[in-house]
């Protein structure tokens, strides 16, 4: 009966994960400028994969494996943000600006900035 | 239910290999091939439950090591046009917007 618990709960959390994974995907592609873009990859990388590994660590149980997919998320815990922050900042100091604007309204052209 | 993360993770490596092809800037493109690192762990990760191979776990631990070096390197290139700049000083945006004795 817990045996049939835990692999309940572990499709749950598996089942999420790839939907959040599908989601962020779908944001990458249809958002309208890169700080945007970055956003929604950023669900990939916190609930897509949080998710997906909890419910991995559901299957496995307490083992060896389950150390190493603790790992592979702390890794993906302390290096997601520090990428990302990387990369604002990179584009920032390439010139590439946000869509809004002070007042809050859309600039509305996609290609802003004079990067590269 | 591994069959479905696998499924979906394979949508997502689409989505982001897609958004490397189409990305107007370079940081688009770095931003899909990091994301594209993420997924291809959680894949290896899937793949090796998948199998009952649990040791493919190893080779996505080292593939995220690899992938966080790579982006982190690709984008001090493109932020400072060089591998060993320091690139730590508080006002260094400042310094690039004007490409000087570079």
């Amino acid at each position: 009966m817990p045996d049939a618990i835990i692999d309940a709960a572990s499709w749950i959390l598996i089942v999420t994960g790839g939907t959040f994974c599908v989601i962020g995907a779908l944001g990458l592609l249809r958002m309208p400028d890169f700080f945007t873009r970055m956003h929604a990859a950023s669900l990939i990388d916190t609930l897509g994969a949080g998710l997906l590994l909890l419910g991995m660590m559901l299957q496995a149980g307490f083992s060896l494996v389950t150390v190493k997919l603790v790992f592979v998320g702390l890794l993906l815990f302390f290096t997601s943000p520090t990428a990302t922050h990387a990369l604002a900042r990179a584009a920032r100091a390439r010139g590439l600006e946000p869509m809004a604007k002070e007042d809050g309204t859309n600039s509305g052209d996609e290609n802003e900035g004079h990067h590269q | 239910m591994f069959e479905s993360a696998c499924i979906a993770l394979l949508l997502t490596l689409a989505g982001a290999i897609a958004r490397a092809l189409l990305g107007p800037t370079v940081f688009d493109r770095t931003q899909a091939v990091n994301t594209a690192g993420t997924v291809a762990m959680l894949l290896l990760a899937a793949v090796g439950f998948l199998t009952n191979r649990p040791e493919f776990l190893d080779i996505a631990i080292i593939y995220g090591l690899l992938n966080v070096i790579g982006t982190i390197a690709v984008l001090k290139f493109f932020q400072h046009g060089d591998l060993g700049d320091p690139g730590s000083a508080p006002d260094s945006i400042a310094d690039t917007s004007n490409e000087d004795a570079r």
